[in-house]
């Protein structure tokens, strides 16, 4: 686990780099998720004391937004998107595919920690539908090999 | 020995770089080393041609010659067939601006996007960027602000609210600090008109939001971006840094005495965000739940100050107004659609992308003489415009002018521009339960409809379709009253235009729900 003076350093750096900013607790949200690859539950405390805020207030905030989380993710983390364009072009079947290749639902984490599956509703590439994002690089025109790829190249730890 | 090197665009768009852009730009470069021929890769946004993708175009002496569609794996023949040069090859396109789909499309506010480097200000000066805040810095604000009323602009972002009047409201309120509001949330489905602005051409952004400020007395700016749009963030941020170097953000632009900057703030997933009410609660730190209108943001917005929200497109289609007169961009569109509309095609087309054209296109010419048709190949079913909360039309209406008024007469709606086209498979009470289940997914839960109605609209639907034939007119009337609850009851436009895709899934494509 994350150690306390790592997460009360990365909040303070956080706080400080936005004082004098207006309405800065989705941004110090970021800046702590950035480092943590989740908010980790000591934070928001802390948070909610440099800003003033409840911790309800705080607790509120990050359970609104799909983009917190809570717990880390796995290794890597592929978003599939599920909205109007993308299944016009087959992402239902290909969600399905990936969630019997990975053995997961979406929102799970595979049992070896290596991929999170993750739904996203529209990545902005829906003239290169069906699309997904892994770690961050975005893919189109997504095919089945490609998920198998991605589950091969995640597979178990060596 | 090689003096001048060559220069090759390659865009660096997502759409782009999500079928390989990034692995050609490597190629082209890798390539170049081994053969020892200088080049000088300069990385752009997309002309928004996505079946072409990735389009590499190569300077010529007879102007610039495009290749497309060019995967890593062809570079080293491309390369090695004198594509430098701009020699024929089975990818060769010649010149993309002359291609048809480019030629008869009316780009003003797209009009840079691909072409130079979006970090690049001269080139964004020499393809005449801030000729509009040059005028704009010579006016007195409420001139700016008659001359966007008169061009007829509304709001690109799905309201179409004329933009004039929300800004003369702000312009007018007397208040110490007041706010522009950059909407650039882009959740919708068929969408990505703004991402490619923001990617392609950044600077217009940034030019837009300064007239805006200019013209309502602003000295801040927000760009509220979606967390899906990295790639955009990486170009806001260099094109601000740049135009803030340059003197076109900060104190004292220009030398005019006037002061303004613009801070990105992330979004976090929350698709209600994009509605204004739920960005400012964003913007300001708290959850994303819809404020209850009055007061208006431009009388009581961000922070409780007077605000200009405006959607990207809106904003980065202010410079040319400026730039070229009100009457030059009014006379564009037919009816109370003025202008041009940056149309998305996506889905399940065969040439899908960004078409720009005067309102007035309909979606046959759209979906056919742009798009080809499906991708699939097979008869294409229905489209979807506008978003998850645009209506579905059937072919037989696909004879649909493309504007505001011609859409509402059929009970549908432009929105952001965005038409997504599917094929014969598509079974369209599944994609009515679907609209139903996002609005229950991404409901702020501030108003009753809205939070408990989809979730009852999702189970009718499952009943609907599970019942005997006995029950079904019953639910279905039941279904279409939950529409009108929803419809005349929401706070905001998730539970108030749900209503779209179901009702018109129903009445369009009754026989899905047998």
């Amino acid at each position: 686990m994350t150690d306390d003076a790592a997460i009360r350093r990365c909040v303070s750096v956080a706080v400080a780099r936005l004082r004098g900013e207006p309405g800065p607790l989705l941004e110090i949200l970021h800046s702590v998720q950035n480092e943590f690859g989740c908010l980790p539950a000591e934070a928001v405390p802390l948070i909610a004391s440099a800003l003033n805020l409840s911790r309800a207030e705080v607790h509120g905030v990050v359970s609104f937004y799909h983009h917190f989380r809570e717990r880390p993710a796995g290794l890597g983390t592929l978003k599939l998107c599920r909205a109007e364009a993308c299944q016009s072009m087959g992402a239902d079947a290909l969600a399905d595919f990936t969630r019997r290749r990975l053995g997961i639902d979406f929102g799970q984490t595979t049992a070896d920690g290596r991929v999170t599956l993750e739904a996203v509703y529209c990545l902005g590439l829906c003239a290169c539908a069906p699309s997904a994002m892994w770690n961050g690089d975005v893919i189109g025109r997504i095919t089945p090999r490609r998920i198998d790829e991605i589950a091969e190249g995640a597979g178990p730890p060596a | 020995m090689n003096a001048q090197p060559s220069t090759v665009f390659v865009p660096q768009d997502a759409g782009a770089e999500a079928v390989g852009a990034g692995a050609v730009a490597r190629a082209i470069e890798a390539e170049c080393v081994r053969l020892g021929k200088p080049v000088r890769i300069v990385r752009t946004g997309s002309r928004g041609l996505y079946w072409l993708e990735t389009l590499v175009e190569v300077q010529t002496p007879e102007g610039r010659v495009a290749y497309g569609p060019v995967r890593d794996i062809d570079v080293r023949a491309l390369l090695a067939g004198g594509m430098l040069d701009g020699a024929a090859h089975a990818l060769r396109l010649g010149d993309i601006g002359k291609h048809d789909w480019l030629a008869n499309q009316q780009r003003l506010t797209a009009a840079r996007i691909g072409i130079v480097d979006p970090a690049d200000l001269d080139g964004y000066l020499a393809l005449g960027g801030y000729a509009g805040l040059s005028t704009a810095l010579t006016l007195p604000p409420a001139e700016i602000v008659r001359i966007v009323t008169d061009s007829g602009l509304r709001g690109r972002g799905g309201a179409a609210f004329p933009t004039g009047i929300k800004w003369k409201t702000v312009h007018d309120q007397a208040a110490a600090q007041k706010y522009v509001a950059c909407n650039a949330d882009e959740g919708d489905s068929g969408t990505f008109s703004d991402r490619m602005l923001m990617e392609g051409d950044p600077f217009a952004l940034i030019e837009g939001m300064t007239i805006a400020a200019r013209a309502v007395g602003a000295n801040r700016g927000f760009i509220y971006l979606r967390v899906e749009y990295p790639h955009a963030a990486r170009a806001l941020a260099k094109a601000l840094t740049v135009a803030r170097e340059r003197g076109y953000l900060g104190a004292d632009i220009r030398g005019s005495g006037f002061t303004f900057d613009i801070t990105v703030r992330l979004g976090a997933g929350a698709y209600i965000c994009g509605e204004e009410t739920s960005m400012l609660e964003s913007l300001e730190g708290r959850r994303g739940e819809v404020r209850v209108r009055p007061p208006l943001p431009a009388i009581k917005g961000l922070f409780g100050q007077p605000t200009v929200v405006n959607n990207v497109v809106t904003l980065a289609t202010i410079p040319v107004i400026l730039a070229r007169g009100a009457t030059f961009y009014r006379d564009f569109g037919m009816g109370k659609s003025r202008g041009t509309i940056p149309l998305q095609l996506a889905g399940n087309v065969k040439r899908g992308g960004l078409v720009e054209r005067a309102f007035g296109l309909t979606v046959n010419e759209l979906v056919y003489d742009y798009g080809g048709g499906s991708a699939s190949g097979r008869p294409v079913r229905a489209v979807q415009i506008g978003g998850p909360l645009g209506a579905y039309l059937p072919e037989s209406q696909f004879d649909t002018p493309l504007d505001y008024e011609a859409l509402s007469a059929r009970d549908a709606l432009l929105g952001h521009g965005g038409v997504v086209v599917f094929d014969d498979t598509v079974d369209m009470a599944r994609m009515a339960r679907y609209a139903l289940e996002f609005c229950a997914v991404e409901s702020c839960g501030k108003c009753t409809p809205c939070r408990i109605g989809s979730t009852r609209g999702v189970e009718l639907v499952d009943r609907i379709l599970a019942s005997a034939n006995g029950s079904r007119a019953g639910d279905i009337a039941l279904l279409d009253e939950l529409c009108d609850t929803l419809a005349n009851g929401s706070l905001c436009g998730l539970g108030g235009m749900t209503p779209f895709p179901v009702r018109s899934a129903l009445k369009h494509f009754g026989e899905d729900f047998r």
